[in-house]
């Protein structure tokens, strides 16, 4: 089932969603709409509810109000569909020291239910140049290493939606530009992204979030 | 299904590259066992009428001190988002990581027990009843640590909530565990406990993957 292929579902409609987060209100009233081929930045200082937003798009986070939906299929009767249109890279690396690098790639491959067969492996270290350190146990990677390996994990399987948490984070320029050739082939694909991020990536962005910074008021239940 | 077996295999190899913990549960198991005959003497039928008991407990306390990797590991480098969002029903995955757990831990209680059975002077029946009562019960310890696993995964150094959580919950195969040898050895039929034992399996293999998955999602908020 490659979800490519089913141009029904598109599009990712997010309607009026609003986030609570320990009874305190992170954003509220937040209504967008990612079309296939498009880029959304979501942009606001820190502590704005990037992240938030971010996981509660993914499904890690449920919204107080507001409703997401796929074409015009809700997302929550079906969570399986969707967690198969969401790829998804938080500030954490998720990268097993006790793996090798490869290692690290294949299991992520089989979990995600990903085509099977080394090219796979080999593109994903390819395209951000990890190929030299494919047999490396992962534990010896710098910072930028482990955030390229993380990325990698996006060519594994195909997903719709592309959820990037600061992506940029550690890269140096090349890998910054290795991301971008990545963000512009998935996009070329009729994928689509949403990404937080402080610095602009080179990539041809349709829409920018803006959110303002939490006032955290405090919520009368 | 395949992502099921996957996620089993990726939990196995990382139990083996990073041994120590799974050393450490058969070591503290059988170290437990073996200050028994030195604490309280030799003499057999002594040390047969509290055996059962004995292993009982020391494979209960071995079980709690591994459980805290079960989810803690993977929550803290953010895999856990990552297996979360696979195609996998959550509550598979929590089935899946805690067979994975059973294997490379109650498994090896099992595989230890004839052993510490010879040392604590069990014979003829009792002997073989406690490996049967061993082999049907650690999956149940698994199965109901992984409830207070998931629910601690978001607490530093959360080892005495979890026993707190769990002990409870262990009483009964603690019970009818030693129930069964100790019916055993006063020649009565082990039956009814043994068939207790798998009731308490049946009831956990349903029950804790639902519980488990239900706590994860509210950790991964």
């Amino acid at each position: 089932m490659n979800t490519y292929d089913d141009p029904r579902h598109h599009t990712f409609t997010a309607d009026r969603l609003t986030c609570i987060r320990g009874q305190r209100l992170v954003f509220s009233d937040l209504s967008f709409v990612i079309r296939p081929g498009t880029a959304t930045v979501l942009s606001g200082p820190n502590g704005s509810g990037k992240s938030s937003l971010l996981r509660l798009v993914a499904g890690l986070l449920k919204p107080a109000v507001g409703t997401m939906t796929w074409g015009d299929e809700l997302t929550r009767p079906d969570p399986e569909f969707h967690r198969r249109q969401v790829g998804f890279v938080g500030h954490q690396d998720a990268v097993k020291p006790a793996f090798t690098v490869a290692e690290n790639l294949r299991y992520w491959r089989a979990i995600l239910g990903g085509a099977s067969g080394e090219n796979v492996i080999g593109a994903a270290l390819s395209a951000h140049d990890l190929g030299h350190l494919a047999d490396l146990p992962a534990r010896l990677l710098s910072a930028g290493q482990r955030r390229r390996l993380n990325l990698a994990r996006l060519n594994l399987a195909p997903r719709q939606l592309w959820l990037l948490d600061e992506p940029t984070v550690s890269l140096d320029s090349e890998s910054v530009a290795r991301l971008e050739t990545c963000l512009r082939q998935h996009l070329g694909n009729q994928g689509s992204a949403l990404i937080a991020t402080h610095t602009p990536l080179n990539v041809e962005s349709s829409a920018t979030i803006e959110l303002a910074p939490a006032t955290w008021g405090a919520i009368d239940e | 299904m395949s992502e099921f077996f996957a996620l089993i295999r990726r939990d196995l190899v990382l139990a083996r590259r990073q041994g120590s913990a799974t050393t450490s549960v058969a070591v503290f198991f059988t170290l437990t066992v073996t200050l028994f005959p030195l604490g309280i003497g030799p003499e057999s039928a002594l040390l047969g009428t509290v055996a059962s008991g004995v292993i009982w407990v020391a494979a209960l306390l071995a079980t709690m001190l591994s459980l805290d990797r079960l989810f803690q590991s993977d929550f803290e480098d953010g895999s856990l988002d990552v297996i979360a969002l696979s195609p996998l029903p959550l509550e598979l995955v929590a089935l899946a990581k805690t067979l994975a757990h059973w294997l490379s831990t109650g498994l090896l209680l099992v595989a230890l027990s004839p052993l510490l059975g010879l040392l604590m002077q069990l014979d003829g029946t009792a002997y073989l009843t406690l490996i049967a009562a061993m082999a049907l019960g650690t999956p149940t310890l698994s199965l109901f640590g992984s409830i207070g696993a998931a629910l601690t995964v978001g607490v530093k150094r959360g080892g005495v909530l979890v026993s707190l959580l769990v002990i409870p919950l262990y009483i009964p195969v603690l019970i009818f565990g030693v129930g069964a040898v100790d019916a055993a050895a006063d020649g009565l039929t082990q039956r009814p406990h043994l068939l207790m034992l798998a009731a308490l399996f049946l009831f956990s293999v349903v029950l804790s993957p639902i519980a488990s998955a239900a706590a994860l999602r509210l950790n991964l908020e």
